[in-house]
Order: structure tokens, then sequence, then C-alpha cells
């Protein structure tokens, strides 16, 4: 039953076949036998898990789930707050924190009969591309125990990959879902800005934040992301627009549809397997009756300066709350000041100090003009090329990637670090949809993700794209070799 | 560039009591990032409009109505001190 997709499960529970409550135990079973080695979990929620498992066996039992989710056994990224169960964001300032509330998206997961396993590892308040950088330890690549799983959210994705849940969810700020994905197989995908609420989710940067799912296969990913989004008027840069039926839509192919390919996105120095891949994958989708179209996307390469400076902006304000006052980690000092500043001194990490100092610094008297104003004008022509592209073309695809996963401490600079991120931040800085599906391997085994990015609300179409390639493949079966 | 005082003027600012370590690993990186910034200076902006939001949706609008809240006890809850309802902080006014 590991390894099984969601809609499998529930194909078992409907027929008798399997139950919630034999596959929780199993999932939690494997999470003792094989966390000490991925370490992909912060906090295991066993009587949680097992008591939400025997309520969705006993839906099944009397023929009403709540839908294909009900008895799904799933990981959520320590950033989600949940009611009763400590919620860190990786952090040691939030060590000991545990919400009062839960977020929207896991409300919504409950709601839906999702049994939640556990909170997974991150890079400290998601500042990261390897799950390196949590303030408690670093998470595995299962695929290569030596490798990072890539980041932020790389404890859902390692959790996915190595069957220590079915299903995940993640936040992506400037990949974070779609980077780990991509370096762990399996499928993750970034919904448009302001199509999943982002109430009670522990704030990054709060004009690019966005909850998204990882899943084995992109069936479960539909699923997982019909489940948590739509408005919320807790959030008020929740889109209210309706929710498609996106497991409907997965099946209608991409004849006649028209995908651009961006000459930016294909640079120097990318792993030569990764382009191979990318390429193969392309063909594959041209051979279900997909056109293809160069297109441009010219700012592409100002795209992480300008990110660099918008992200620490934003993130150090929102993390300004973190003052030893109202929760989280308090360092004593005899005044206010001196608490205040040995607190977040003893509680943050060092990248996280470094985004704070960066976004200070950039918003500082005298410097707003030159950094964040003119940060923002970038993000604005990135915004109008993607628009331009997307005027005639309906998709667009790219790896998700510049290389496959990289060995734990290899990129010990920041500005090394950062440079992960370049195919995905863009789709960050304009709001649009992606997703990563697993596209291949390295000569080496690791695993490569091919990124396709939609319009605005556009998920079903990325999805259905997505769906096509999966179907017309068999990347999907491989698992790393863990026992 | 950003010397040493500029350094310790932003740890200040985001109240980070940073050790002479830590200030002086800070300015080379932050000054090894900011380079790589200023390529921005570079792209041509002008009459350009920021965006500081991708979403089209400017003030959202609700009826101001009173519905139930957390109660206080629950928001106390994760409080490092406190006294009563209060939260406790370190003497600000001498008195």
């Amino acid at each position: 039953m590991i390894h099984q997709p969601i809609h499998t499960l529930a194909d078992a529970y409907r027929r008798g076949d399997l139950t919630p409550t034999a596959v929780a135990e199993a999932y939690l079973a494997r999470i003792d036998a094989l966390d000490r080695r991925v370490r992909a979990y912060l906090t295991i929620v066993r009587e949680q898990a097992l008591a939400a498992a025997r309520e969705s066996e006993r839906r099944w039992r009397a023929g009403t789930p709540r839908g294909p989710l009900d008895g799904a056994p799933i990981a959520l990224k320590d950033v989600l707050c949940t009611r009763g169960v400590r919620t860190t964001a990786g952090s040691k300032i939030l060590d000991t924190f545990v919400p009062p509330y839960d977020a929207t998206v896991v409300e919504r997961l409950r709601a839906a009969g999702a049994v939640i396993l556990g909170k997974t590892n991150l890079d400290e308040f998601a500042m990261g591309s390897s799950t390196e950088h949590s303030g408690f330890h670093p998470t595995r690549n299962p695929w290569d125990l030596t490798r990072v799983p890539g980041g932020s959210s790389g404890g859902s994705a390692a959790a996915v990959a190595a069957g220590m849940a079915a299903g995940g969810f993640g936040t992506d700020t400037g990949g974070s879902i779609r980077q780990p994905a991509a370096f762990c197989g399996v499928v993750g995908m970034k919904p448009t800005y302001g199509r999943v609420s982002r109430y009670g989710v522990v704030a990054l940067a709060s004009s690019l934040d966005q909850v998204g799912p990882f899943a084995q296969d992109v069936t479960d990913a539909a699923h997982l992301l019909g489940a948590v989004a739509g408005h919320d008027r807790r959030d008020a840069t929740s889109i209210p627009a309706p929710v498609p039926d996106y497991a409907a839509e997965l099946a209608k192919g991409v004849a006649g549809l028209t995908l651009g390919l961006p000459d930016e996105y294909f640079i120097d120095g990318m792993d030569p397997d990764v382009e191979r891949a990318v390429r193969a994958a392309i063909e594959v989708l041209k051979g279900l009756g997909a056109r293809v179209e160069s297109v441009s996307l010219p700012t592409t390469r100002h795209a992480l300066a300008a990110y660099y400076v918008i992200l620490p902006a934003e993130a150090s304000s929102n993390l300004a709350r973190y003052d030893g006052v109202k929760f989280g980690l308090r360092v004593s000092a005899h005044d206010l000041v001196g608490m205040e500043s040995r607190t977040r001194a003893a509680g943050f990490g060092a990248e996280v100090k470094r985004r704070i100092m960066l976004g200070t610094y950039a918003l500082s008297a005298g410097y707003y003009d030159a950094y964040y104003g003119k940060a923002q004008s970038v993000r604005t022509l990135v915004r109008r090329e993607f628009a331009a592209a997307f005027a005639r073309v309906d998709l667009i695809v790219a790896p998700t990637t510049p290389n496959v996963a990289f060995k734990l401490g290899e990129k010990e600079d920041p500005l090394s670090m950062y440079l992960n991120d370049v195919f995905t931040i863009p789709g960050n800085l304009s709001g649009i949809t992606g997703v990563s599906v697993p596209c291949g391997f390295s000569v080496s085994g690791l695993p490569i993700g091919l990124q396709i990015l939609g319009r605005p609300l556009d998920e079903a179409r990325v999805l259905r794209a997505a769906y096509a390639y999966e179907q017309a493949t068999s990347w999907r079966g491989r698992r790393p070799d863990l026992p | 560039m950003i010397d040493r005082k500029d350094v310790e003027h932003v740890a200040r600012l985001t109240r980070l009591a940073l050790t002479e370590e830590e200030l002086e690993r800070m300015r080379e990186q932050l000054n090894s990032i900011l380079t790589h910034l200023d390529t921005l200076r570079g792209v041509d902006t002008e009459g350009v409009e920021p965006t500081a939001h991708a979403v089209d949706l400017v003030n959202v609008m609700r009826e101001d109505e009173v519905e139930p809240c957390l109660p206080q006890d629950s928001m106390l809850a994760n409080a490092p001190d406190r006294s009563g309802e209060l939260f406790r902080v370190p003497r600000i006014i001498e008195e």
C-alpha cells in the first residue's frame, strides 16, 4: 500500500480491499523505520492520525466518504498552522509555538477527510533551496542520502518520494515546491497567487507566497489542489473565482495546444542531462499533438536580482513580529530593546539574519528607490513579458531547475544557492501558475523535473498537459531504492 | 559598498544583537550580494510602474460585523511571560 497514489487508495477503500486505518498504520511504521535516515519530519502526530483514520474508515464503511482525499495520509510543511500541534517554521524561535487555530488549508483538508501524519522539515522560515538550513536538522534526498532534497519544502517532497506520505503540502515563494519536487522525482504545483488561502501560513514574502501540493502523480495533484483552492474571506488577497473540477479536465489531452519554449531557460552551465531530458519531454508533447513555438522572456536574467530585493524586504517586515513578547522564544535582558535583540540573535539562523539585514537595508532611507522601487518595476517587466507570451501560446515549457540535486554542504556561498531558483522565481514574481512533473533521470540516477507554466488561474490546463505527458511516459513508476 | 558602520546601524534597526564575527561576515556577504543586486541598475525601467502585487485586487471590503473570535486565554497561552490578561515585558519607561 506504500507508493500507491491517493486515488488508488480511495478505489481500494471503496472496494473494501484496504482500510484507512491499516494504511495510516503502515505509513507510521514506515516513518519509524526510515525517517531516522531521511529526516523529513519535525513532528509526527501518531494518535491524531490514527483517530482521523478511524473516522475515515467509518465513513467508507457507511458509504459516505467525503471525497477522493478521505483517508489519504498526508504530510504538511511546518509553516501551516495546526491547532494544538507545534508549528515551528523550521526555526528555533518557534520551537515551542502551538497555534490556537488551523490554517484554512488545514481546515479544508480535515473537512475532506485527509489523515495528517505530521509536520515536515524546511529551511528556516522557508528561506533556502536545500532544507539544510532548518533550525533543527537537514533533510536528505531519498534517491541519494548524501544529497539535498531541495527546498524550502524539502521535508514534504522527501516524505512523498520515500513513501512516508501519500501526498503533501508545501509553500512556493520562489520555487520552494517545484524545485524540491524536481529534485525528489514527484509532482509539485505552485498555484496562481491568490488561488489558495494564505490564512494561517507563516509568512515569508506576502506578495509571493503560495500554498500547493506534492503528489505521486498528476491525478493526485489535481485532487489535492481542488480540496484547498478557492476564495477565503480571511485572506484579502485570495481570488474570488470559482474552482474548476481539475481532475475532470485531465484527460482532455494536449492536441491543438501551443507550447512556448523560452530560449532564456536554457543557459550556459546547466546540466546537459537536464537539457536533454527536458528537450526529449517536449518531443513527447509534440508527438501528442502539441505545437511548439519559441517565446522570448528577456527579463528572466534580472528576475533573480529583483527577487532578492523584494523577498528580503517583505521578509524583514514579516519577521519583525518575532520579538519575544506574544509567542516564541524569549531571551531575557534588563530592557525591552535588549530583550528583543538577544531573542532574535539567539532564535534566528544565519540565512534568516542575512535576509532580514538585506531587506532592512534595501528599505532604509536613501536606498528605497534604488533597490525596492527598481525591483518592483523589473517585476512589472517580468509580468508583461509573460502576458505577451501567453497571448501567443497556451503554456510555457522549461526545465524546473538548471541542475539535479546537489550534495549537502556543496553550496556554502549564498549566491550560488540562490541561483538554483533562477527558472522558478519568474513564476512567483508574475503570480502565474506552474507545475513540476518528473521527466527522467540524470546519468547518475537523479530525478529531473519538467516545468509547465500557465496563465493566472489556468491550473486546469497546466495539469492537463502534465497528465498527458505523465501518461505517455513511465517515470512515475520509478521509486528510490530504500528498504 | 556598505561599511562596518552601516552594518551596525542596520543590525540596530532590525533588533539583532550580532557578535563581532557575525558583523564582519555580514559586511562581506551583504557586499557580495549587493554587487549582484546592483545589476538591476542596468535595466531600463523608465516609465514602468512598479508591481507590488501580482493580483489586481484592491481594497477588499466587508461588513463590519461582530463575530466570534479566539478566546483570550488561547491567545495568551504561547506568551513567554504574562501577568493575568497581559503580556509582560521588561520595563520600558524608567520610574
